[in-house]
């Protein structure tokens, strides 16, 4: 990291804050990508920020009108080269910091994939009332309000809504993205340790919204073939009509899984809340997002 | 007191517009109603907005080009452009003074902009009977409202309208009612331009193969 | 059909015993305000001078009269939400079922944005801005009046949802498709959308007002360069007003047609687009909070040269920066929504634009700092809130940038961290410089200044009381917590709670002192009477008597620098108020008083709860109520009352003003 010193610093803030488990505290290459941004971008402001502060209350204070020994300047109004500060100081700065943000925009889009020698795992999500229901089509199972993601492999996520605007969000993981009825949103993201960590919808969708909160268990390869074969083994089947029951509203539901899912059941949801004849709805929902 | 200098000490020199103090009442009037319609036109451009994103989103019903009735459109244009034609009329008798002329150029008027209601009316309730209601599709509801809203605008100008006649008739053309007309018509061009905008960005467009 | 739509008594919630309580107390006060002042025989008195009042400077009162009194309701939400979340962590569920929290934190940021920053903002406006550009009164007046009883009137519907009905439950933009009639089924987001559509009404022509007073309206002389840097940014706040409100009326109109005549705008169903609703309803947003802040900056200006004894440096980068900033802030409002999805192209646009921001207002900062250098600061209090404003703002500032970075904004985007980065620029922004005016201003309202220790007092429970219960909330929002939760399972953020509750409390110190300072300070009013000019003031509204006479000036002054008044005491002390009877006055047209806007705001009142409560035959009463009574006023034959000069004569000789020693 490039400020060292302001980097021990917010560490021992994190630490003292106790700091973990949070934005502060990445397990994947994309939420460690947007600390590290936060950090600089902080670290180019507070530059110029503290500064100021100091020269306010230094000003205010010299000047005070108490003072004798300040000296009166009634016409001192306009300044050319102070203008002329004025007005880079700020300039630089929204450069400096603007490159990094336009930068970064497009190195961490969240449809963009994961460079990676491992296959991706797909998964499909869709937020309902009030709870999450993960779809592994590749697999062939679902779960409900519980996530397993091998670590170090790129996870694929394809994202919607049954009904109100949600977002999904696992900070130690990557940022969140919007859930939408009618339409599919992407994210890539990787756990690069093993551990739990948390997630949760992050737009209030109502009464239930406290509790729409999943645990994310980031587990070594084996286990998480172990997990699939498992769950494959007991458990209800994912079909329309265990979809329509699980969309009814409910809080704070325990996580379960499916051992089976019909086919198409993700395209289907999306296509529901869907308008025909809109050029913005695309017949292959993988393909609306083009992958760099 | 901090005056440097009363009225009667004024300078000679010819002072800028932006220095010559409180401009008159009827500048006053005319400028705050041409920026009141200048924000008619901004919520105007959200509904043109909504309608352009959701132009295509027929559910599966009707599009524009198999409803739109571009013979009833353009007669409701020509009705609607020959009563700007006559409003200004009306604005060449106010500044005359002449009452019967005033009269007779708001009566065409208010019958060239009820025939352009009236059709409106008409094509509304055609769709309406054919099924393209409003509750079909968001491409409908988009339509029915940003038409509507200029609709509604236009029943709003008429009913203006008849009162600015009586005020006439009970006032004369004292400079209040003057400066309320001189605003009327503003508003009914104004009118006139969100209409041509919306029949070459609805109906002309909508009907593109 | 039933006669009183959905109207019965299950819509008055018996069994909350908490809204009931706060229902009871509001309609207590109210009652006992209107039996007071009934028995006191007030009545005539109060609507002559105040409720028909056309003047702007009692217009510019009643706003802020209004905005204090809301800034109690809105304040009650906040220590409500803030003790919930103290105690509603783990298991526990604390004493607001999501059903009563969900409506207090969407009422809580309507009520503070709408009925109580925009009522101040409007009112400081309404009482200065026709003082210092050395005029009678805005351009007009009585749509003047008109526009603060539509506030009003939307005020008084949204205090009725406590009591009859619910509110909303959607949070303060309410987005569809939560806000539609299918997720949101009551009456309360209803009260919303007809309250904001009727106080949005009176804004707008409020936006028209000012526009075309400060651009057709001004003292001769007085160039658009020699104005008042306040009347800038009110001039570009009310070119906003006028650019984006509509906008919100034609989102809000739409909404509202979805919910009553099953529209398609925003449903999930046949085509709605819910994304179309969040770009306007930001198009709107974004603006609005510029609206808010620019005119407090203004205020800032004012104050930082006054209490300096020296100009305000950089006069035209000011102007150049508050211009700057009135049409950046229309390109900017995707940041608002980074995380719905747009390709990168979209989000590096917004968030580079989203800094550019920070440009003008840096500048601002700059400025102020250097307005002070070389002057004679005195500390009074608008000076306290200038300084707390200049060090708190530049963090929420900093905050501000990162969240104009699109991957630090997925990060935080609807966290705690947002919550905290929004008030930490209103708060020191919009409402400092608020209360900074209100001191800075009252004396020459009310001919008395406000008492200096409860003021200081005021701003340091302010001051300590906003880091306490906002610093928290960036460390829990980084933890990973995000917005309106109404009960959270990770304990390690209920302690940063614990401290943001102490914070919150302390804020109610610091609004108990500001009641207290008003108390006080009338109290003992016969001991801090002012002159016009009790601060040494720069402007023209510091050259009349306090509180200055219905027509402002009895000669419209001749203005030929900046700094209007300053220049004249530094160039022509000399030039004392002639006698009286030397001076030629002539008579003053002065607009007559009207009940147009009061009986218009009765029947907008009438019509919203017809509205709300599908009570059709009502909702026709109050429309064509509306429509008679603006017609009867239109036919009103005297519109304007003549001043004779001897009153005016006699009122100057009665009030020598005098500069300040």
């Amino acid at each position: 990291m490039r400020y060292p010193a302001l980097s021990a610093l917010l560490a021992g803030v994190m630490t003292l804050g106790g700091c973990s488990e949070g934005v502060l505290d990445p397990k994947g290459p994309v939420a460690a990508a947007e600390r590290l941004i936060m950090f600089n971008s902080t670290a180019i402001m507070l530059a110029i920020v503290i500064p100021t502060m100091i020269a306010t209350l230094g000003t205010a204070y010299w000047f005070r009108a108490s003072n004798k020994r300040a000296r009166y300047l009634p016409d001192f109004e306009y300044s050319g080269r102070l203008e002329l500060l004025v007005w880079s100081i700020p300039i630089m700065t929204v450069i400096l910091v603007g490159g990094v943000a336009w930068v970064s925009t497009y190195d961490l889009d969240p449809p963009k994939a994961i460079a990676s020698a491992e296959k991706p795992v797909r998964i499909q999500v869709v937020a309902l009332d009030w709870k999450w229901l993960f779809i592994y089509p590749d697999e062939g199972i679902a779960a409900v309000n519980q996530l397993t993601v091998p670590v170090g492999t790129p996870i694929s996520f394809e994202l919607t809504s049954a009904g109100v605007m949600n977002s999904f969000f696992v900070p130690q993981l990557a940022g969140q993205i919007y859930t939408m009825a009618g339409m599919a949103t992407r994210l890539n993201l990787q756990a690069d340790h093993t551990g739990t960590y948390r997630g949760m919808s992050a737009n209030y969708s109502g009464a239930g919204f406290s509790d729409m909160h999943f645990n994310v268990e980031a587990v070594p390869a084996e286990n998480y073939a172990a997990w699939v074969a498992a769950t494959r083994g007991n458990g209800p089947v994912l079909d329309e009509q265990t979809y329509s029951t699980l969309a009814k509203p409910s809080q704070a539901v325990a996580p379960f899984s499916y051992r089976t899912v019909a086919p198409g059941l993700f395209s289907g949801i999306v296509r529901t809340a869907m308008q025909s004849g809109d050029p913005l709805c695309v017949t292959d929902i993988a393909s609306e997002r083009i992958e760099r | 007191m901090n005056a440097i200098a009363s009225d009667a000490l004024r300078p000679e020199l010819p002072l800028a517009v932006s220095e010559a103090g409180p401009a008159p009442k009827r500048i006053v009037v005319t400028y705050g109603f041409w920026v009141f319609i200048l924000s008619d036109i901004v919520m105007f451009a959200a509904l043109f907005a909504t309608y352009a994103v959701l132009v295509h989103a027929t559910a599966g019903g009707a599009a524009g080009s198999q409803l739109f009735n571009q013979v009833s459109v353009a007669v409701e244009t020509g009705c609607l452009l020959l009563s700007s034609y006559t409003c200004g009329l009306m604005s060449l008798a106010i500044n005359a003074k002449r009452h019967v002329a005033t009269y007779a150029a708001a009566i065409a008027t208010f019958v060239l902009g009820a025939a352009f209601l009236g059709l409106e009316i008409h094509e509304f309730a055609d769709m309406i009977a054919r099924g393209a209601t409003p509750q079909s599709s968001a491409f409908l509801s988009a339509f029915f409202t940003l038409v509507g809203c200029h609709g509604l605008h236009v029943t709003v100008g008429l009913i203006w309208l008849a009162v600015m006649m009586a005020q006439v008739a009970a006032h004369d053309f004292t400079a209040a009612v003057t400066r309320r007309l001189l605003c009327f018509a503003l508003f009914w061009h104004a009118l006139d331009i969100i209409w041509i905008c919306l029949f070459t960005f609805v109906y002309l467009m909508g009907v593109r193969p | 059909m039933n006669l009183l739509g959905k109207l019965d008594w299950s819509a008055i919630p018996f069994d909350q015993p908490i809204i009931m309580g706060a229902s009871g107390g509001m309609i207590l006060g109210i009652g006992a305000v209107l039996s007071w002042v009934l028995l006191k025989g007030y009545v005539p008195y109060l609507w002559r001078e105040w409720i028909t009042s056309v003047d702007h400077k009692r217009i510019g009162v009643m706003y802020i009269v209004l905005a204090l009194l809301m800034l109690l309701r809105g304040f009650s939400d906040a220590i409500m939400m803030r003790t919930q979340q103290a105690v509603a962590a783990g298991g526990a569920q604390g004493y607001l079922p999501p059903e009563h929290y969900d409506q207090i934190f969407t009422a809580h940021g309507t009520i503070m944005i709408f009925f109580v920053a925009m009522p101040l903002v409007i009112g400081m406006m309404n009482f200065a801005v026709p003082l210092q550009l050395g005029v009678r009164d805005v351009a007009f007046p009585t749509l003047n009046s008109v526009s603060f009883w539509l506030t009003a009137s939307a005020v008084l519907l949204i205090n009725v949802s406590l009591v009859v009905g619910e509110f909303a439950r959607t949070g303060w933009m309410a987005y569809p498709p939560l806000s539609e009639l299918q997720f949101s089924p009551g009456v309360g987001v209803d009260y919303y959308l007809w309250s904001l559509q009727i106080s949005g009404v009176g804004t707008l022509l409020t936006g028209i007002n000012f526009v075309t007073t400060i651009l057709k309206l001004r003292a001769p002389g007085m160039s658009l360069m020699r104005m008042p840097v306040f009347c800038w940014t009110a001039l570009a706040s009310s070119l906003m007003i006028v650019a984006v409100f509509p906008v919100l009326t034609a989102t809000f109109a739409m909404l509202l047609l979805d919910r009553y005549l099953g529209f398609h705008f925003f449903s999930l169903d046949a085509g709605g687009n819910p994304m179309m609703y969040v770009n306007l309803f930001w198009i709107w947003g974004h603006p609005e909070v510029y609206i808010l802040v620019l005119p407090a900056f203004g205020i800032f200006s004012e104050v930082s040269a006054t209490f300096s004894g020296k100009p305000l440096f950089g006069y035209r980068s000011m102007v150049a920066a508050t211009m700057a900033i009135c049409i950046l802030s229309m390109l900017v409002w995707l940041h608002h929504f980074f995380t719905m999805g747009a390709s990168a192209n979209v989000n590096a646009f917004f968030g580079v634009m989203s800094m550019l921001i920070g440009l003008p207002t840096g500048v601002k900062i700059f400025n102020w700092v250097f307005t002070m250098y070389g002057g004679r600061v005195r500390f009074t209090v608008p000076v306290l809130w200038l300084i707390g404003f200049m060090v708190t703002f530049v963090l929420g500032g900093l905050t501000g940038v990162l969240l104009a970075v699109p991957p630090v904004d997925w990060q935080v985007h609807n966290s705690m961290f947002l919550i905290a980065h929004f008030h930490h620029v209103i708060i020191p922004g919009v409402l400092f410089g608020l209360f900074a005016g209100y001191t800075y201003w009252f004396p020459k309202a009310f001919g008395f200044a406000l008492d200096e220790r409860w003021g200081k007092a005021a701003f340091w429970c302010w001051f300590i009381g906003f880091h306490l219960a906002f610093m928290p909330l960036y460390v829990v929002g980084l933890m990973g917590m995000t917005r309106r939760m109404q009960h959270y399972d990770n304990l390690a953020w209920q302690p940063w709670l614990l401290v943001a509750g102490a914070g919150a409390v302390i804020i109610l110190a610091g609004i108990v002192c500001q009641a207290v300072q008003l108390v006080v300070s009338i109290r003992t009013r016969d001991r801090r009477r002012v002159t016009g000019d009790p601060w040494n003031g720069r402007t023209l509204e510091w050259s009349t008597a306090s509180p200055p006479p219905a027509w402002n000036f009895a000669v419209l002054p001749h203005v030929s620098d900046k700094d209007a008044f300053w220049s004249t005491k530094q160039h022509a002390p000399a030039a004392r108020l002639q006698p009286a009877q030397a001076r030629a006055y002539k008579p003053i047209e002065m607009p007559s008083n009207s009940p147009i806007g009061f009986v218009n705001a009765f029947f907008a009142v009438i019509f919203g709860f017809a509205l709300i409560w599908h009570i059709w035959w009502l909702a026709v009463v109050g429309a064509l109520g509306g429509f008679v009574s603006i017609l009867a006023f239109a036919f009103r034959r005297t519109d304007e009352i003549e001043i004779p000069p001897e009153q005016i004569a006699q009122f100057d000789r009665a009030h020598p003003t005098e500069f300040a020693a």
